[in-house]
């Protein structure tokens, strides 16, 4: 059977001596996501800004300057044309409508009909009101919240709250930079990257859990062994883990950010992009915060029971 | 030697069974599945409408419009009774919830309260010594009224979809005065909007006479109303004075047909009223022959043919230089009954049945390929267990199509990214497993000891790193809507299975072939 080893048998990186680096940084990383943020914003998708998106396939292709001059008549206010895929595929965003939801009917109703002959098919029609828009982006909003804070409240029960904090740390850090890498590159935020961000949210805490529950193991186990040294063991013997785990998962997302079609490549990419980060936060992030934290260690009377339960 | 009980193992196989058997008929053809025997399960993963193709609209019942025409219609009667027993008033009017007015003789307050009190028990009536009296809807009241009209409305909604001919279409309430429908297969729905975009309320009216001065000047008399008429076209007549009293309302219909006139052969719509409606169509008509008849369609005059004769077989005929789709649109809409209130499109969402099968073509593309090359890393990395890893894999995909089937779980796009993303972390809990017993294997333990402890040690750490991904899950799914949901179920699904496989499964596997091999060393 072939074999390889991505990882020598006993990787030793000294993930806590480098640890003012990495909050370097992070910090770096956290200050230009926000500065992105409110100099540049994000591209907001109509479920949270209302309007109109179409996609259509044209009879002929190449025909964005004719639709341009043909939907320019009508008075909707701000039009983007793109090229989706395909010479022949078309991307239409109308901005919302003012005035009432009725509007907004109405202006699709006179986009279509300006389109007339040059639409083959009529690949999508999405219209999302300013009602709708307006509890799409609360809602949104909820979801994230209360996931971070449901993250944090089972941890805190699973551990103690120094290990909540440092992993909402990690989370908040992750979630932060994904807005920020969006308003970087100007990709389209919207209902699906809310669920990639949960998604990333939840991965990333899926890698900080299993060190940190190998750092509890190794704090009942050595009980005079140096704090930074015991982090840094705990973080290299799952380091193998850690590794081997993303990348299967960047595996089957770069599968599915390659050939997976236009319309999840946005939300592919969040993904990809929040398992790079939750990898390196879990381990470069949460593990070194626990120097600073104040994690109590257990006293020996607890060995037996601890014996038993240690996973 | 690892010990597990008969009945774990009987229950682990049983379990990847019934996953296979419900996962089965996704690959059958239709004729196939059709012919398996009852007690099979035959049902196929229901896609959702952006892998099939179709249409998700979410209308609103303006509610506001049906309790505005309650309160006009009680201002109305309020008129009436204080004009029958000639009693002064000032300030006759109605704002929000609210209809007032002002009693000018004080000692006519009581009997004014007595009047009015008793012609809504929707209604509070409040009278104050200033000589205002006040009628406010009670809370009670206007919520039935909302839960009414949503209702009434569905059913009306429900009505014209069927009568369109969409198959499988979903209508359902949301919230309190919002209606979801979908319609599978329907990636144009500019018709379905614009039958449910007219309330479609009917009422026959008589036209006042001398009308032309009222036009003209626009000052209407009382007991009419000005109404435009529904073609605008130059040089016809297109404002009708009517008579504000309803002769013949549109809810004694009983049926309406698009046909053509037999005399110019124009389309027309026939319609027959009910008993009750027949005879007072047939009423009006005797005592009106020779007048002009007003046939109005939610505010606006169809036509306003003159009465030949009395009609008195409660049929009769509507003309207006309607086209053949018109006659019959509007004949649907007369067939389904008036929505109670006006309905308005908050979202649409509509999928083309091209880029419905393109999305599933690709997903399925990125699934396999993104599987196959998670097999082959495993394999290479992990070497025997890491094949042993990918058939727990495999039996993991089996297992949530099977559990999407059985749930008959919607799966869409971004479900299916949750799938592919499923595959990916699934082996996360063997590799955590593997890991685990490589590390005992180097601390000196026995081979067998070292899959024990393995397994052991490294459960706890699975369920606390898949609870945190399963709460972030079920938010999605609280807190998200349509295909954001459809994530949420393959992604909370693909952590279930993904457990059983990862910890039961290759533990059976695991043993079984420890009993046949009796490794003395292991590389892992």
């Amino acid at each position: 059977m072939p074999r390889f080893k991505l990882i020598p048998e006993k990787p030793n990186v000294n993930f806590i001596g480098r640890r003012v680096i990495f909050f370097i940084f992070s910090a770096l990383l956290i200050a230009s996501s926000i500065g992105m943020f409110s100099a540049k914003g994000l591209n907001y998708g109509i479920d949270f800004t209302g309007g109109i998106m179409i996609e259509i396939k044209t009879t002929e292709p190449n025909q964005i300057s004719l639709l341009r001059e043909r939907l320019s008549g009508l008075e909707l206010g701000s039009i983007e044309l793109q090229e989706f895929g395909a010479p022949d595929d078309i991307l239409i965003r109308i901005q919302r409508q003012d005035g009432s939801e009725e509007a907004q009917q109405q202006a699709v109703t006179s986009a279509k009909e300006a389109m007339g002959n040059i639409v083959a098919e009529y690949r999508r029609t999405e219209l999302v009101g300013p009602k709708v828009s307006d509890e799409l982006f609360m809602n949104g909003i909820y979801a994230v919240v209360s996931a971070m804070l449901a993250i944090l409240v089972y941890i805190w029960f699973r551990f103690e709250w120094q290990f909540g904090l440092g992993a909402v740390i990690a989370l908040l850090h992750d979630v932060i930079s994904t807005i920020g890498i969006f308003a970087l590159l100007g990709l389209e935020f919207n209902l699906a990257t809310v669920a990639a961000v949960l998604t990333i949210a939840g991965y990333s805490i899926n890698d900080t859990v299993v060190v940190f529950d190998r750092v509890r193991e190794n704090m009942r186990k050595y009980k005079v062994k140096p704090m930074d040294e015991l982090l840094n063991d705990s973080a290299n013997e799952t380091l193998s883990r850690t590794v081997v785990t993303s990348l299967t998962t960047l595996i089957a997302l770069l599968a599915l950010y390659m050939l997976g079609g236009s319309v999840i490549r946005d939300f592919s990419f969040a993904m990809i992009w929040g398992v790079l980060i939750g990898t390196y936060s879990s381990v470069c992030l949460a593990v070194p915060s626990l120097m600073y934290l104040g994690v109590i260690r257990r006293s020996a009377d607890d060995d037996n029971e601890v014996e038993q339960t240690s996973a | 030697m690892i010990r597990v009980s008969k009945w774990k193992v009987y229950s682990i196989l049983a379990v990847c069974l019934l996953g296979i058997m419900f996962a089965m008929p996704n690959i059958m053809s239709q004729s196939t599945s059709d012919s398996l025997p009852e007690w099979l399960p035959s049902k196929q993963i229901s896609l959702g409408l952006d892998l099939r193709g179709g249409s998700h609209l979410l209308l609103e019942v303006k509610v506001d419009v049906v309790i505005a025409e309650r309160l006009e219609a009680l201002v109305d009667s309020i008129r009436t009774e204080l004009r029958k027993e000639g009693i002064a008033y000032s300030n006759l009017g109605s704002s929000g919830h609210i209809a007032r007015v002002t009693i000018k003789n004080p000692n006519d307050i009581e009997k004014a309260y007595s009047l009015i009190n008793p012609i809504d028990s929707g209604f509070i009536t409040a009278t104050s010594d200033n000589g205002l009296v006040t009628v406010t809807m009670s809370e009670q009241a206007l919520s039935q009224r909302r839960i009414s009209a949503v209702e009434q409305s569905i059913e009306i909604v429900r009505r014209r979809i069927d009568e369109t001919g969409v198959r499988e279409p979903t209508i359902v309430r949301q919230g309190e005065e919002r209606i979801l429908v979908q319609l599978p297969g329907i990636d144009d729905p500019e018709r379905v909007k614009r039958l449910l975009g007219k309330t479609a309320k009917l009422t026959f009216h008589l036209v006042a006479p001398n009308s032309s001065d009222a036009i003209l000047s626009g000052r209407v008399p009382p007991g009419t109303r000005l109404l435009p008429s529904v073609t605008n076209v130059p040089g016809q007549q297109n404002k009708y004075l009517i008579k504000k009293r309803v002769m013949v309302s549109g809810d004694t219909l009983i049926d309406a047909t698009p046909g053509f006139d037999s005399r110019n052969n124009e389309p027309v719509v026939n319609f027959r009223f009910d008993s009750a409606g027949a005879k007072r169509f047939g009423d009006v008509t005797v005592k009106n022959v020779g007048n002009p008849f007003a046939i109005v369609l939610d505010g606006k005059v169809i036509s306003a043919p003159v009465i030949r004769e009395p009609i008195l077989g409660g049929a009769g005929q509507i003309s207006g230089n309607f086209s053949t789709e018109e006659a019959k649109d509007l004949s649907l809409l007369l067939r389904a009954g008036a929505l109670p209130a006006p309905l308005t499109v908050l979202e649409e969402r509509s999928v083309g049945p091209g880029l419905g099968a393109d999305s599933i073509a690709s997903g399925k593309v990125a699934s396999i390929v993104g599987l196959m090359f998670v097999i082959v890393f495993m394999a290479l990395y992990y070497g025997r267990f890491g094949l042993m890893a990918d058939a727990a894999l495999i039996m993991n995909i089996i297992l949530i199509i099977g559990a999407l089937s059985a749930l008959q779980a919607t799966l869409t796009l971004p479900g299916i990214a949750g799938i592919v993303l499923t595959i990916g972390m699934a082996v996360d809990a063997n590799v955590l497993i593997f890991e685990r017993i490589r590390e005992e294997i180097k601390n000196g333990r026995t081979v067998i000891s070292a899959i024990e402890s393995g397994y052991a040690r490294a459960i706890t750490t699975i369920i606390d790193a898949n609870v945190t991904t399963l709460i972030a899950a079920l938010l999605l799914y609280q807190f998200g809507s349509g295909p954001v949901r459809g994530f949420a179920v393959t992604l909370a699904v693909g952590i279930a299975t993904s457990m059983f496989t990862a910890i039961w499964l290759t533990r059976l596997i695991v043993i079984a072939w420890l009993r046949r091999t009796r490794p003395q060393t292991l590389e892992i």
